[in-house]
């Protein structure tokens, strides 16, 4: 679908004109936010107060971050958002791996070695990527005080995984049909087993469903508010809850700048994975959705 | 023929049947969680939900009392208005805007790349972060009002988000600007997938670009308007984090969600009954959605 508008005739290029107009129109209205942001976060406050949300920083200064970082307060305590920043990675990068490895595993269980019941199995897993988590808060707050992970990092990674799982689990079977069973008759004749056919042949091949549901796994779990808010103490908060904590903190004067400069912080690394990565981002956003 | 060749492998011997049996192992704990942490909790929320339990659970059952209780709360009622309001409101403007920037974008632009980079980036960050930046741009003294009436125009007002009843608009524009992005990767993804030789036939029989596109190209898209809804009605019912950011529920509790109802009653104002009766039916309209969608894909497969 494209070549449809043509060219050639004063009128088409006047549509034509038209049409970058409004994509340049629409481009702004997603665009803004991020540059109000960016420019709020490095103006003193005094000229907040005095200009408008586009009024360029007249002298622009680091402080608001560096505030942000080590000294805004949350709620009771004034040490920044920079700790909660690392508790985020320290609950993301196992969640992460937990969650991506297991689900290639089932993935390849699903579809490479299928049995009575296998495509039920399936679907009893595919349901937890539907449940709206307010139907499992409360008996998750009671089975992690059981556990002994009431409010610890260890806590959250689990939860991440438990709920991580019903989707990484369908990237790879969805990604895991297409690759010919062939392949793995073949070496399942030649007396390979379970692990060495998953590591020798489905692995080497597997990279851009590991990248996509990675990235999946990544944005889901550290743009994550629910569980932080509901199963973390203060020392183990994700950096969402932080921020939240620091812009509704009603001590003091309102601190424009370091807001903003905090939802930065709490933004950047999704958005480094999407530019760094934005093909696949796109791919994982879009997985199963359009045609599994 | 996987099950010929398993067979050969499967000797009476302790390997053969560990090698039989090493799938089923493998998904063992995921299929066990599944059940505990998934229909075990689910389950478990529905008994909470039959109990008079407040601040901690207890098993005195009173029926579908939190139900009636629930039906007659007016907080409730605004809670489920408001997701009426803000679910139908975001998701129509979300395919309207995904679906036109789509149709737009396909017409080989220049800088396409670009432009979809900017429409696209927002669905990266966290719900929290857009409701602190919209909340900041909203702001009356400070944001997008301040700004307009700093050029002149007096009069302007956009304070919606501290009127009660405008505020919940307040959560359609963040959520749309949000996700509309995300729409339209989709809806393009689904015209790139669509066969040329259509267009060009309909293009020879006169029709007009519009006409095209409304008779020939939409209908093939169904099945990507059919994901768009679900994905969207999906978020819309989540929407928890979006609220607390922007309004807090308020001004009052007019811009409250059943999600954010739900998480106030269970965990700030020790009313676990009457919040698990609201996670219930939560999840009683996401089913509602759900099972629709399965069976026409689970139909689409067969046929397919």
């Amino acid at each position: 679908m494209a070549n449809v508008i043509r060219r050639q005739t004063p009128a088409a290029r006047l549509l034509r004109g038209v049409l970058y107009g409004v994509l340049i129109v629409a481009g702004l209205f997603y665009a803004l936010p991020l540059i109000v942001m960016l420019m709020t976060s490095v103006k003193p406050l005094s000229e907040i107060s005095a200009g408008t949300l586009l009024s360029l920083p007249q002298n622009p200064t680091l402080e608001p971050w560096t505030k942000a970082w080590g000294e805004a307060c949350t709620g009771m305590r004034c040490e920044g958002v920079g700790g909660y920043f690392w508790n985020s990675f320290a609950i993301v990068i196992p969640a992460v791996l937990i969650s991506t490895t297991v689900g290639a595993l089932n993935g390849y269980a699903l579809t490479k070695w299928r049995f009575k019941g296998s495509e039920l199995v399936f679907a009893l897993m595919l349901f937890g990527c539907f449940i709206p988590f307010q139907v499992v808060l409360l008996p998750m707050a009671q089975t992690l005080g059981w556990l002994g992970l009431s409010s610890s990092r260890a806590g959250l990674i689990l939860v991440h995984v438990v709920f991580g799982i019903a989707f990484t689990t369908l990237f790879f079977r969805n990604f895991y049909v297409g690759i010919p069973n062939e392949l793995v008759s073949a070496a399942k004749l030649d007396g390979a087993g379970f692990f060495r056919i998953f590591w020798r042949i489905l692995l080497p091949v597997s990279a851009p469903i590991i990248v996509v549901s990675v990235i999946w796994q990544f944005t889901q779990i550290w743009n994550d508010f629910l569980f932080g808010v509901a199963f973390s103490a203060h020392n183990t908060q994700p950096v969402t809850v932080a921020l939240n904590n620091l812009v509704n903190t009603s001590t003091g004067v309102r601190e424009y700048n370091v807001d903003m400069a905090a939802a930065m912080i709490a933004a950047l690394p999704t958005l480094v994975v999407y530019v760094l990565a934005g093909k696949y981002f796109v791919r994982g956003l879009t997985a199963g959705s359009v045609k599994g | 023929m996987n099950k010929s060749t398993t067979r050969i492998q499967a000797r009476p011997t302790a390997s053969g049947w560990l090698q039989a049996w090493l799938p089923r192992l493998v998904l063992a704990p995921s299929v066990a969680v599944s059940l505990f942490f998934v229909y075990g909790f689910m389950l478990w929320t529905f008994v909470l939900s039959l109990t008079s339990s407040r601040m901690l659970p207890s098993y005195d059952f009173v029926g579908f009392g939190q139900y009636s209780r629930l039906m007659a709360n007016d907080r409730w009622w605004v809670a489920s208005t408001n997701l009426m309001v803000f679910g139908v409101l975001f998701i129509a403007v979300c395919l309207i805007i995904g679906t036109l920037l789509a149709i737009l974008l396909d017409q080989k632009i220049r800088q396409e790349g670009a432009l979809r980079t900017i429409y696209l980036y927002p669905m990266a960050l966290s719900f929290i972060v857009t409701g602190v930046v919209w909340k900041w741009l909203l702001n009356p003294q400070l944001g997008i009002q301040a700004m307009v009436q700093s050029w002149g125009f007096e009069s302007f007002r956009f304070d919606w988000i501290v009127n009660p009843d405008m505020a919940i608009y307040t959560l359609v524009i963040a959520a749309v600007w949000q996700a509309s992005g995300f729409v339209m990767a989709l809806f393009l993804a689904g015209l790139r997938g669509i066969d040329d030789s259509i267009v060009k036939a309909a293009q020879l029989d006169g029709a007009s670009l519009p006409r095209i596109y409304w008779r020939v190209v939409m209908p093939c898209l169904r099945p990507v308007v059919f994901s768009a809804v679900m994905i969207l009605a999906h978020i819309a019912i989540k929407s928890f984090d979006l609220v607390v950011a922007l309004t807090g529920g308020g001004p009052g509790y007019a811009t409250d969600l059943p999600a954010t109802f739900m998480y106030t009653h269970a965990f700030n104002r020790a009313q676990i009954g009457l919040g698990s009766a609201s996670a219930m039916l939560m999840l009683g309209g996401v089913l509602a959605i759900l099972i629709p969608y399965l069976y026409s894909e689970l139909r689409s497969r067969k046929h397919g």
